[in-house]
Formats: structure tokens, C-alpha cells, sequence
């Protein structure tokens, strides 16, 4: 374990500790996302379960959302992306190997926390499990198309919200394969495994284009 | 090809081209409206509100027809490095986001009186509104960043990686939801359409292109022209700053 990429993934996982607040204040976010919810459409404990696991893989990629614009532009900006893509390793490794990283310590508490805030919405143990399942299967897929977003906005000072307005959109499918895992574990008569199959081709295609899609980007971008 | 690289070839390119496709745009279209509303007959389901299909149908058409110009432009961006790809690309962006729009328009239009509401979210109608979403994003970037060069080449990536997620978004959107009538005019067994309603629309859907083509061209003159009265103004003010007198007027 010495190679120039898991020194990398080493690296990730030390400033994302150090720097603190991505892993823990997303899923702060998610926990106010899920309170504020039955605010607005009254405390139906029947309406709650039933939009529940909508609910909560909705504010799941809004969370994901958050510190993703800080994915390269903190190296950019200081200097390593240039570095990193100087050396042997290819950059297309390099995005991977972060989004992995990113992934691990921003999206994985989220998937964690998520079916535990079913609670909340009065979900049963088997439809939080649908949730935790479909959000830990899906939820790279979401990194991996925001990766080519913040490779998109790394110049931008506050590309935040334009990276939002273009990743969202790509994100529908998972969105729409997530919920129909979580709601079939909840029972209805679509078999889980079909959506969480889709959910796991859509991670697993994200995961390899997308890497090139963002370093092209970034290479670009440089110049 | 590769004249089309250089600026100054599109320009004397599209000096005739424009009235050119500009005066048959006019034609077709003027020929188009007459057959939709004196000649095509009305429906005998949907009476006098099958006329909004011979604008509907177009704009469609023309919303995907855009982001395929514009991914072929990207594309030019990206292999190539045209600074003409560039414009190409830009300009697409929102003439593809009007159609969609158009087309989205038409179709609630058409849905109060047919559904009996303006919107419902069928697959084919969300389809179409993501794909506006994407095009309007898109226009956002190029908003955005202000470098053109760098502009455009971020735009050209994000423009591929949405043509790959174009049929994934509309698959799963089928997937989820599907009340929309299937596809009439490209099927295996022909038409399904009566041939007095599918002339005018043909017509319709040509000149409806060459409206495309027209707007397209001249604002890719438009955008050619902008970058070369920008290259001026920063040549005019860096010898302004040369001889000590920095001037901000833009260069004639």
C-alpha cells in the first residue's frame, strides 16, 4: 500500500479529517432536510411513510451535493491539481481515486444516517434497509456525475450553484431507480432486486466514464 | 471541412446562405400555416385542436434536432479546436432551448382541452422538460464563465456527457411513467397518420428546420463578429496603455 494512488486516497482521507464538517455536516443537513419536511406537509404519519423513502433520497443527493464543488477546486487552486497531473499516474485514475475518496467520507455517513432518519418518517425495518441498500448501491453514481460537474465549475469562483443546475438533471435516473428500490423493499409489486440492478449498471457505467469526462475537463481547463 | 474552420470563410459563407434560407423558411412556412388551417381537416376525436400538432410535432423535432447539431459542434470543439465549433455550439444552445420550450408550450396547450389538465407528468413530457433543463444549464456555463475559449470547452464536455444521458434519462423516465400516445410518424409499418394531415406537417417540419438553420447562422455571424470586436477593443486598449492614454471606447 504505496503507490502514488492510495497515497492519494490517504492523502483525501486526511484533509477531508482535518478540514472536518463534509462527512458530519451533511448528514446535519440531512437531518434538518427530514425535519423540515413534515413542517410543510403536516405530521400524517400514513403520507410520511408512504413519500418517506422519496423524502430521504432526495435530501440524501442534495447533501451530496454540498461539498462537491470543493472536490478540485481546493487543488486547483493551491497548485496540486497541476501536480497531479504532471506525474506518470493517469488523471483519469487520479478523479477516480478521489471521487472514491470524496465518496467514502462524504456520501458513506449519508448512508449510514439515512435509514436511521427513517425513523423519523415512520418507515419499517425492512424499507429502511431498502433505503440503506439502494442509497449505498446508488450513491456513487451520484459522485461520479458530480465529479464532471465540479470539473466543469473548478475555475468558477462560486460555481456551487451552477454545478447543482448541471448535475441534477443527470442525476434523475438514480433518482428514479433509487426510489423504486426503496419503495419495492417497502413491499408493492415491483421485485427489489430489478430497480437495484439498474441502479448498480447505472453506478458501475458512471463510474467508468465519467472519471475520463471530468479529467478531459480538467486538462482542458488548464491549459 | 476544414474551410469551415475559418471564421472568415463561415462569414462570406453565410452572407447568401441567410436571406437564402430566410426566404425559404418564409415559403415553407407560409405554404405550412395555410394547409394546417384551410386545408388539413380537423379530427374527428380531437376536433379543431389536432392544429397545434403541426406546431407541436416540429418543435419537438427540432428541440433534439438542436442538441445533435450542438454535440456535433462540441465534438468540433474538442477534436478540432474550431473557434467557428465554438459559436456553432453556443448558438445552438438557446434556439434548441426555445424549440424545446415551444414545444413544451404547445402540448399543455394542447392537454387542457385533451386530458383536461396542462400538465401531467408523463414520460415523453418530462423527458422533453429535462432536456430543457439541460440546455438551460448548459446556457448558465456559458454564462458563466467568462474566458469563450475555456467557456466552450467545458460546455462541449458537459454537452457530450448530457447527449450519453439523454437516452439513459429517457429510458428510465419510460421506466417510471408512460401515458403519452407512442411515436405516429416513424414506425416500421409507415405512417399512421392520414395523408392530408401528414403533408402539412412535413412541410411544417421542413420549414421549421430552416427557421433553425437561418437563426443558426446568423448568430454564429453574430458570435464571430463579438469576438472579433473584443479582440479589437483589447488590442486598441493594450496600445491606448502603450502610449500611456488607456482608452476603453471599442474599436470601429
Amino acid at each position: 500500500m504505496s503507490g502514488p494512488l492510495s497515497s492519494l486516497v490517504r492523502r483525501e482521507i486526511a484533509i477531508a479529517r482535518r478540514i472536518g464538517g463534509g462527512g458530519s455536516m451533511g448528514v446535519v443537513f440531512l437531518l434538518v432536510l427530514v425535519t423540515i419536511v413534515p413542517f410543510a406537509i403536516g405530521p400524517d404519519l400514513n403520507l410520511l411513510r408512504r413519500i418517506g423513502p422519496a423524502i430521504l433520497w432526495i435530501a440524501s443527493l442534495l447533501a451530496m451535493l454540498l461539498g462537491l464543488d470543493r472536490l478540485f477546486q481546493a487543488d486547483w487552486e493551491d497548485g496540486s491539481l497541476d501536480q497531479l497531473q504532471l506525474g506518470a499516474t493517469p488523471l483519469e485514475a487520479v478523479v477516480f481515486v478521489k471521487c472514491l475518496a470524496h465518496w467514502a467520507t462524504t456520501a458513506l455517513p449519508l448512508v449510514v444516517a439515512a435509514p436511521l432518519m427513517g425513523l423519523l418518517m415512520a418507515q419499517e425495518p425492512e424499507s429502511m434497509l431498502g433505503i440503506g441498500v439502494s442509497l449505498l448501491v446508488g450513491s456513487p453514481a451520484m459522485t461520479f456525475i458530480g465529479a464532471v460537474g465540479a470539473a466543469a465549475t473548478v475555475s468558477l469562483r462560486r460555481g456551487g450553484l451552477l454545478m447543482a443546475l448541471l448535475v441534477l438533471p443527470l442525476c434523475i435516473p438514480a433518482l428514479i431507480f433509487g426510489v423504486s428500490a426503496a419503495n419495492a423493499a417497502a413491499g408493492g409489486t415491483v421485485p427489489f432486486l430489478t430497480p437495484l440492478a439498474v441502479l448498480a449498471a447505472l453506478t458501475l457505467a458512471s463510474g467508468a466514464l465519467c472519471p475520463f469526462a471530468a479529467a478531459a475537463l480538467l486538462r482542458r481547463l488548464g491549459e | 471541412m476544414l474551410r469551415y474552420a475559418n471564421p472568415s470563410f463561415v462569414l462570406r459563407f453565410v452572407k447568401p446562405a441567410i436571406p437564402i434560407c430566410a426566404g425559404l423558411t418564409a415559403i415553407l412556412l407560409a405554404v405550412g400555416l395555410y394547409l394546417v388551417f384551410f386545408v388539413a381537416p380537423a379530427d374527428y376525436q380531437q376536433g379543431e385542436t389536432v392544429r397545434i400538432m403541426y406546431i407541436h410535432v416540429p418543435a419537438a423535432w427540432l428541440g433534439m434536432f438542436a442538441y445533435m447539431v450542438m454535440s456535433s459542434a462540441a465534438l468540433g470543439t474538442l477534436v478540432w479546436r474550431h473557434p467557428v465549433a465554438d459559436a456553432a455550439q453556443k448558438s445552438a444552445a438557446p434556439l434548441g432551448a426555445m424549440f424545446t420550450f415551444v414545444c413544451l408550450v404547445t402540448g399543455s396547450l394542447w392537454g387542457k382541452p385533451m386530458w383536461g389538465t396542462y400538465w401531467v407528468w408523463d414520460a415523453r413530457l418530462t423527458s422533453m422538460l429535462v432536456l430543457l433543463l439541460i440546455y438551460l444549464a448548459l446556457i448558465a456555463l456559458w454564462q458563466t464563465i467568462e474566458e469563450p475559449q475555456r467557456a466552450a470547452k467545458a460546455a462541449a464536455v458537459m454537452t457530450l456527457v448530457g447527449l450519453v444521458n439523454i437516452p439513459i434519462i429517457k429510458f428510465s423516465v419510460d421506466w417510471w411513467n408512460t401515458l403519452h400516445q407512442p411515436a405516429s410518424v416513424f414506425t416500421t409499418s409507415g405512417p399512421a397518420i392520414y395523408s392530408s394531415m401528414l403533408w402539412p406537417l412535413l412541410i411544417m417540419a421542413v420549414g421549421a428546420t430552416f427557421l433553425f438553420l437561418t437563426l443558426h447562422m446568423m448568430s454564429i455571424r453574430n458570435e464571430i463578429l463579438r469576438r472579433r470586436l473584443d479582440r479589437l477593443t483589447h488590442l486598441a486598449v493594450a496600445a491606448g496603455e502603450a502610449r500611456g492614454t488607456a482608452s476603453f471606447e471599442p474599436a470601429r
